[in-house]
């Protein structure tokens, strides 16, 4: 693997993991539980998309083969993509959406944080940009989770059960593997296994003020990001996601 | 136009009082939450202002059914903004009917139960990518006829809603347009996808301004109130007078072999909609009315669990802090 290839194979990450969150946010859309909710998750999607275009852009400027970020969107099927298996899990109800939001921007601000002060100005500026961005989706994803652990009796159970389906996939946003640790021995992204640290204590106490225990299960999914093996879902996301494209090949929007 | 055949209130109040309230309107002032008001001004504001909230709640739906299939991430983003913006516009028009003494929770039930309508419009199904196209163009250039002139309407926080709106308007209809022309300039595969959904959208949004009000006595309070500016033929003739050029630019064809224009009148002679199809939309039988309701339905139910939680935490906490106190 060249410099290049992992270069490009970790912006697929990043752009991959904003285009599939982006897109289930998305789903939301008219159907929220209150007007609020219905405009705070159409920003954060909104958000995420705009940072899809950016990742997925500067990736098609390293490929240097002249694809476009609608054309990674678009045109690539399931084992080309590079998403964590959380962001591709389905909506469920709002609360499974809010806990899988928290758990993603609680890992994404870490991230985004490290790749603020990244080697390549290019992937510093981007992250910088999206930083702004997620400090909001974080601080409302959390309240929100605490909110509804600490609510009723329905809602702490529905936030327990949200948080105990979702868990098994957290731990692969921290798994690195031989592309991550060329990014960061390169100077160009932050090691993953030293954001864990910072994720547990941010999450503890969240899980704490939401009265929610945090799983014992410490087994973790992978194959997401590697691409290796994605859950079912993602196929069926992408069939509507793509489905103009691949219907009217060529015609332009 | 979200708001359709609202009718007026007849007021009987202190005949003093009314003249005082009619001067204050004729010359030019703005009635203000907490300034004296007919009872029958204040509940036909209600209703239509909470009629054209309930509009941009529901016309979500419409929207929304096309931002998991938008062809690019840019038409995504784009009209995940659009779709935003109604909803934002849902909650100042939301906000402005709160200063007239109904909560946003009682506005919500009455939609929900069938009380209140919204805009006939929503209940038309977008079919293809085109449709997103011609709701921007049509449905928010007709809203568009309506609420420019409805920002001098006599009531305050009304008034300022629409300034708001507007301004978000405008670029609602623009990005329509580009949609269009990017399709009447495509394949012939967009190309026909443009046609039809001008076909379809084109009578449905002449319904928009709702039938002839000439001689309704309903129309003329609101008038005399400027709640309502024009006349529904009035803001039609504008309408159509602008659109048929549009679409002629665009290569389309609008569905009306009737369609002249008519030099003595400085404007279009066109067919009307097929009224009957509009009083069977109003009545609960138009093509999408079931499910536009359901939807709206399902997401308050779902949704109950999710407001009861919150509400609770924040009391847990207003009382905790009580107690630190």
């Amino acid at each position: 693997m060249t410099d290049r290839d992992a270069l490009f194979e970790y912006l697929l990450r990043l752009g991959d993991n904003t285009l599939v969150l982006g897109h289930r946010v998305s789903e939301w859309c008219g159907h929220a539980p209150v007007l609020e909710e219905d405009i705070a998750l159409a920003n954060t999607a909104l958000d995420l998309i705009g940072q899809t275009q950016m990742w997925l852009g500067l990736a098609g400027d390293v490929e240097g083969e002249g694809r476009s970020a609608d054309d990674f969107a678009m045109l690539r099927d399931v084992w080309d993509f590079r998403n964590l298996l959380l962001v591709e899990q389905p909506n469920g109800d709002f609360g499974q959406t809010m806990m899988r939001q928290c758990l993603f921007d609680a890992f994404h601000f870490d991230l985004l944080s490290g790749l603020a002060g990244s080697t390549d100005d290019r992937i510093a500026a981007i992250a910088a940009k999206a930083l702004k961005e997620v400090t909001y989706h974080v601080d409302r994803s959390s309240e929100t989770v605490i909110g509804l652990g600490d609510g009723t009796e329905e809602s702490h159970r529905r936030m327990q059960a949200a948080l105990d389906l979702l868990w098994p996939y957290v731990g692969e946003m921290f798994m690195p593997d031989a592309v991550d640790t060329a990014l960061h021995e390169a100077g160009i992204a932050p090691d993953l296994p030293a954001l864990r640290a910072s994720f547990d204590t941010r999450i503890d106490e969240i899980l704490r003020q939401a009265t929610l225990v945090r799983p014992d299960n410490a087994y973790a999914h992978s194959g997401g990001k590697t691409g290796v093996r994605h859950s079912e879902h993602l196929g069926h996301l992408l069939t509507q996601m793509q489905w103009l494209q691949r219907a009217y090949p060529g015609a332009a929007w | 136009m979200y708001a359709q055949m609202v009718t007026s209130e007849a007021t009987q109040e202190d005949p003093q009082k009314l003249a005082a309230f009619q001067a204050r309107i004729d010359a030019g002032e703005k009635i203000e939450p907490k300034d004296w008001m007919p009872e029958g001004y204040r509940k036909t504001l209600i209703r239509q202002i909470g009629q054209h909230a309930h509009s941009e709640i529901v016309g979500q739906l419409p929207e929304g059914n096309w931002i998991t299939r938008a062809p690019t991430l840019e038409r995504k983003a784009i009209l995940l903004a659009k779709v935003q913006d109604e909803a934002g516009h849902g909650l100042y028009l939301y906000g402005a009917a709160e200063t007239l003494g109904v909560s946003r929770d009682e506005l919500t039930e009455m939609l929900l139960d069938g009380r209140m309508k919204y805009s006939s419009i929503f209940n038309y199904p977008t079919l293809t990518w085109a449709d997103m196209g011609a709701v921007g163009w049509l449905v928010d250039g007709a809203a568009i006829m309506n609420q420019v002139p409805l920002q001098r309407t006599s009531y305050g926080p009304y008034s300022r809603a629409m300034i708001r709106i507007c301004k978000e308007e405008s670029f609602h209809q623009r990005q329509g347009y580009h949609i269009m022309m990017k399709m009447a300039q495509g394949t012939p595969a967009q190309k026909k996808m443009a046609q039809d959904a001008l076909n379809r959208f084109w009578y449905p949004s002449l319904m928009m301004f709702g039938p002839s009000d000439k001689d309704s006595v309903h129309s003329a309070q609101s008038m005399k109130w400027k709640i309502k500016m024009n006349t529904n033929d009035e803001l039609r003739q504008k309408f159509v007078d602008q659109t048929v050029p549009q679409a002629e630019y665009l290569g389309l064809t609008v569905p009306d072999e009737t369609l002249r224009w008519n030099e003595e009148k400085g404007g279009y002679d066109f067919a009307e909609p097929d009224w009957s199809e509009f009083f069977d939309v109003i009545k609960g039988n138009g093509p999408c009315n079931t499910e536009r309701l359901a939807a709206r339905n399902k997401a308050w139910d779902d949704g109950a669990w999710v407001r009861e939680g919150l509400i609770a935490h924040a009391e847990k906490r207003r009382a905790a802090k009580l107690a630190a106190e």
